[in-house]
């Protein structure tokens, strides 16, 4: 672990201001990842921004009907918000099934999205990683490999992207509010995230100088048809071989809308226009999902651990169709898959 | 007053665990204490060409930047390193030369101010290596692993395969049932919650006070003083309290070396905690491939048992266990024979963990038993029944005590075994293929030298002392139960002293050895104090007890008193007081009684439910129900707790723990516990602990020990309930749902 000097605002604007020109500043907010990582010298911060005392904790209705999520709100917290619980049950069902406890009472909604993914090459500077170290090499690609991705890797990396609420938010059609310097812009979650490529070292299109300041929902939260499903080594505390947040709208047995999202196969939350099109208006059953499941997993590669995770997917999604449909969504206490 | 012996007792030192008064090897402070943060090898194989700190010592705070190229002297001779619990070899000394044997070696230790500036300084040191290719792969290395050398003394014989019987190639050639297979378990690592840790008080005399994370203080005090040069009464060692530590404490850990070695080179006090991956270049219990062959008849009469092991060690030490003799002990048969060899790998030497040899070797020949018994059509209960042995046919002599039969009686019955449909597939609870599967667990019950001073005062309160360390088992309190009732005192009137390397001698806490040692120990010494208070009593004038022949006599509510007629009795004090002493202290040795003509061993009978959804494949325990026979239990709360620690590893063993090494590297990949899998309470459901009648002679006391047979056959039986559920044989361990994938 290396010194750094710490810096803390009070205001988004303080915060700007700290961050401006530093490009080896950090924010800091929960700390659950970047603790973490700057105890495994992974993260090497000159300087740590505390942004908690900042005004961005508050759930707000907007006004056309959508719920704004400012980025300082607690994982526990917003899972347990009324109107998420309500509306998004399947947002509040993704966070209680990532980490435990005490991390979601730490860990921030802003935070959530910029975590860092968990894979053991990332993490360890004794072995080369493309993401930590450009250019150093991708140890996972024939090492140890059973977490890694199936979807949308490149030769530069296969890392996963780790978090259980962005699945949910991706398949929410969420939105992230940025503020900078220069002005605000909001970011479609799908656009949020980014694919390794040759330049894994950038886990999103966010930019040096931007701070996430909310997470906006829109108004559908598919709050009757839902689930999140997440398989896992353990039955807690464990990250996702595969999940699935699923969203349905149903008319009797047909599909009006159908969208799902995967964690744990790809660098992103990862959906696919593609494969929610060979929903639309089909009859909610197996066959259907089978179908959809096969076109979204087309591309899918495994390697030498993990392609297991192909087929475990294609079931996974079958089956987290079939859990929205019959408005039977997974528990995440009972660990029993319903 | 009720005895304490077998009761349900709370933990003595319950409170001063959960309220934080109970201090560990890191919190010892005193002033002037300055901190020590280990440089690790980044490669696994190779010689350091150079370790430079300057950039470290440029830090403000940073006092020094030790490595074998800058310490002071140190033993250069293999013999001063072996601890008592030494395998062959040689063993690994840190910080002495230029060579990297393993992955996370330690090869320099900053020391600053403050723990956070000893840190910083150790992310600037940098080294260079000239790197060699590890081998790091079992698999790999199975071809090449050679046979462990023949024992030389009883000892080295406890671990060596035991001696063939019959003629078993040609009986499993011409067995009417024949099952022969492999099985696999990889490496694990111990992760006790207490990180390991050591505190080293540099006295102004140069004499030494360490606090360590250890299972046994004498055993760290002869090693320090013989790898340092120093005097037994320069070394005091100390580990009063310890947080796990499951054998991977038994041999010294290298936080102590570094944390004497810094204290004489800066004449200061120093601290040194391992940081979590560090903890995974300590000791393992070793990756195995066990290669099972039984013989059968059709009516399911064992013929022939071969049992052959190959397992990991280090390439400076010879570390291995008897993984194979348990399959000759455990049943009858005619026919048998055992091999080990020994796959010697560029790791660090692999250690005891809870239960080694048995919670390896018996999963591999209860999953073996298991598939015999699908072969046969035979019920897996019935099978084992078939098979009792009612002698160790190792060793040819019968069995201490052995009340297997009632632990299979009472775990079926609670568990409703018999409801069991022997089809796999066959047992459903909605989208869950249910499975029953059962294993049975067997463990050594030893016992070794102990002494201990008991020191009465004539207000009626006893100190018991013994440097014995209660590594979290409850220790101290089966010893103030045992006192107590031998003293005939109440529980709170009797302190314990352990953990200190000063008080009277005994053996490293593992093995199950000291409940029944330090209990027999604590009994002896009672006996002598008993007899040294009836000498007061009979002079007293008109003594009731002026008659009464020391074997006549007990300590019961405060009194010494005739056994056959408690009205004749004379309270303690009195007999103090008029024999005008204020302080009774005896001291004595006990060894276990000699009895080599019969086996002692530990036994249980494991049931085990599973569910595993069908589609997805995910595995859940729902039940298992664990039945010990463990000859007297002394405290059914703090024994009970042990057993199902045990069975929540044993969940682990067969479905969560794995170290995963990448080969390439040679290093552990998952060096922390959030990737290193370990069942959590979501993965823990029902589970009953039952200890069964098993009177036992062996020791005055009739106990055990029930530290580790409780992991024995849980793996085997969860193994075996998941071939049941989907019919599907996993024989790797863990049983990840990707190898129930169709």
């Amino acid at each position: 672990m290396i010194s750094f000097h710490y810096a803390r605002a009070s205001c988004v604007g303080e915060a700007l201001q700290e961050v401006a020109g530093d490009a080896n500043a950090k924010f800091i907010a929960g700390g659950t990842n970047l603790i973490d990582l700057m105890k495994m010298d992974v993260e090497r911060p000159t300087k740590v921004i505390d942004i908690t005392r900042l005004p961005l904790k508050r759930v707000e209705r907007t006004p056309g009907g959508g719920l704004r999520i400012g980025a300082l709100v607690r994982n526990t917290d917003l899972a347990y918000h009324p109107l998420v619980e309500q509306r998004y049950p399947v947002l509040a069902d993704a966070i209680m099934a990532g980490a435990s406890q005490q991390l979601r009472n730490m860990a921030s909604t802003g935070g959530n999205l910029l975590q860092r993914t968990r894979c053991a090459y990332f993490y360890d500077i004794a072995t080369p990683c493309n993401k930590r170290e450009p250019g150093s090499g991708c140890s996972a690609i024939e090492g140890q490999n059973r977490m890694h991705a199936i979807l949308g890797g490149s030769e530069a990396c296969i890392a996963t992207h780790p978090s259980d609420m962005c699945v949910a938010l991706a398949m929410l059609d969420a939105k992230v509010h940025v503020g900078s310097a220069s002005g605000d812009r909001v970011i479609a979650f799908a656009d949020f995230h980014r694919l390794p490529g040759d330049t894994p070292q950038r886990d999103t299109h966010l930019n040096a100088g931007e701070i996430i300041t909310a997470v906006e929902l829109p108004p559908k939260g598919f709050a009757t048809n839902y689930t999140y499903l997440k398989i896992r080594d353990r039955l807690s505390y464990a990250f996702a071989l595969v999940s699935v947040a699923v969203g349905l709208e149903l008319d009797g047995d047909t599909i009006k809308e159908g969208r799902f999202a995967l964690g744990g196969v790809a660098h992103k939350p990862w959906r696919d226009p593609q494969a929610e099109a060979v929903l639309r208006g089909q009859p909610a059953h197996a066959a259907t999902f089978a179908r959809a499941a096969g076109v979204v997993l087309r591309d899918a590669r495994g390697y030498a651990h993990n392609t297991f995770k192909i087929d475990l997917a294609r079931r996974c999604i079958v089956r987290a169709l079939t859990q929205a449909a019959c408005g039977t969504p997974q528990s995440q206490s009972a660990k029993k898959i319903v | 007053m009720a005895p304490y012996i077998g009761t349900a007792t709370s933990r003595v030192d319950g409170v001063a665990k959960v309220t934080g008064a109970a201090k560990y090897a890191a919190e010892f402070n005193t002033p002037g204490l300055v901190y020590g943060s280990i440089v690790t090898s980044t490669i696994a194989k190779g010689w350091i060409k150079r370790v430079d700190g300057s950039a470290a010592m440029r830090v403000k705070g940073v006092i020094d930047v030790l490595s074998h190229e800058h310490r002071p002297p140190m033993a250069d001779d293999d013999k001063a390193y072996a601890d008592e619990v030494a395998p062959l070899g040689s063993p690994f000394r840190p910080l002495y030369d230029n060579r990297v044997m393993f992955s996370r070696q330690p090869i320099a230790l900053v020391v600053a101010e403050t723990s956070e500036i000893a840190r910083f300084g150790e992310s600037l040191v940098r080294v260079e290596y000239e790197v060699e290719a590890p081998v790091t792969d079992l698999n790999r290395e199975r071809d090449a692993a050679v046979p462990v050398k023949p024992p030389t003394n009883p000892f080295e014989a406890l671990f060596t395969p035991p001696k063939p019987r019959g003629a078993p190639e040609r009986a499993l050639a011409a067995a009417a049932m024949r099952h022969e297979a492999e099985y696999c378990t990889p490496i694990e690592h111990h992760n006790p919650m207490e990180l390991y840790a050591a505190t080293v008080i540099y006295h102004a005399d140069g004499k030494l006070t360490l606090y360590d994370k250890t299972q046994g203080v004498q055993n760290i005090q002869r090693y320090v003083c013989s790898v340092f040069g120093m005097k037994p009464e320069d070394v005091r060692v100390m580990s009063p309290f310890v947080g796990g530590a499951f054998g991977n404490g038994l041999r010294p850990n290298f936080e102590i070396v570094l944390a004497v070695l810094a204290a004489r080179a800066l004449r200061r006090s120093v601290r040194v905690v391992l940081t979590r991956p560090q903890m995974y270049a300590l000791g393992y219990r070793p990756a195995m491939i066990q290669r099972i062959g039984l013989g059968a008849t059709t009516d399911g009469t064992l013929d022939a048992i071969t049992h052959d092991a190959i397992t990991v060690t280090s390439e400076y030490e010879d570390y291995y266990r008897q993984e194979t003799g348990w399959s000759g002990l455990l049943y009858t048969c005619a026919n048998a024979k055992y091999a080990h060899k020994l796959a010697k790998l560029d790791l660090p030497t692999a250690c005891d963990m809870r239960c080694p040899s048995a919670a390896t070797g018996v999963y591999a020949l209860e999953c073996a038993m298991d598939e015999l018994a699908v072969a046969l059509k035979a019920d897996p209960l019935e099978l084992r029944l078939r098979c009792y042995s009612e002698r160790d046919q190792n060793n040819n002599r019968p069995f201490g005590s052995k009340a297997l039969r009632e632990c299979y009686r009472q775990g079926a019955q609670a568990f409703g075994w018999d409801k069991r449909n022997p089809e796999p597939r066959s047992m459903r609870d909605g989208a869950d293929l249910v499975g029953w599967g059962m294993a049975t667990g067997v463990w050594d019950a030893f016992q070794a030298p102990i002494t201990v001073r008991i020191a009465l005062s004539a207000n009626g309160h006893a100190e018991v002392a013994c440097a014995t360390s209660d590594i979290g088992t409850g220790t101290r309190t089966i010893m103030a139960q045992v006192a107590a009732d031998m003293l005939g005192l109440p529980l709170d009137h009797i302190s314990i002293n352990l953990g200190d390397s000063n008080l009277p001698q005994s053996p490293v806490e593992g093995g199950s050895w000291i409940a029944v040692s330090v209990s027999n120990g604590i009994a002896t010494t009672a006996a002598s104090i008993r007899d040294e208070l009836l000498r007061l009593a009979k002079q007293i004038p008109n003594s009731p007890l002026a008659a009464t022949a020391p074997g006549e006599v007990a300590l019961i509510d405060g009194k010494l008193a005739d056994k056959g007629d408690v009205s004749r009795a004379i309270s303690i004090s009195d007999a103090m007081r008029q024999g005008g002493v204020e302080r009774i202290e005896q001291e004595k040795t006990t060894n276990p009684s000699a009895d080599a003509a019969r086996a002692h061993n530990t036994h249980s009978a494991v049931f085990a439910e599973v569910k595993v959804d069908e589609q997805l494949g995910v595995i859940r325990v729902t039940r298992v129900v664990s039945a010990v026979a463990a000859g007297r239990i002394l405290n059914t709360k703090t024994a009970g707790s042990q057993v199902l620690g045990s069975v929540v590893w044993g969940i682990g063993m067969a479905l969560h723990e794995e170290t995963l090494i990448d080969h390439r590297f040679g290093r552990v990949m998952n060096a922390n516990i959030a990737e290193y899998h370990m069942p959590v309470n979501a993965d823990v459901h029902d589970i009953k602990v039952i200890f069964v009648d098993e009177p036992d002679d062996s020791n005055p006391l009739g106990i055990k020990g029930v530290g580790e047979i409780g992991i024995v056959g849980v793996a085997a039986a969860i193994a075996n309930a998941v071939y049941h559920a989907t019919g599907k044989r996993v024989r790797d361990l863990p049983i990840t749902l990707d190898k129930l994938s169709p």
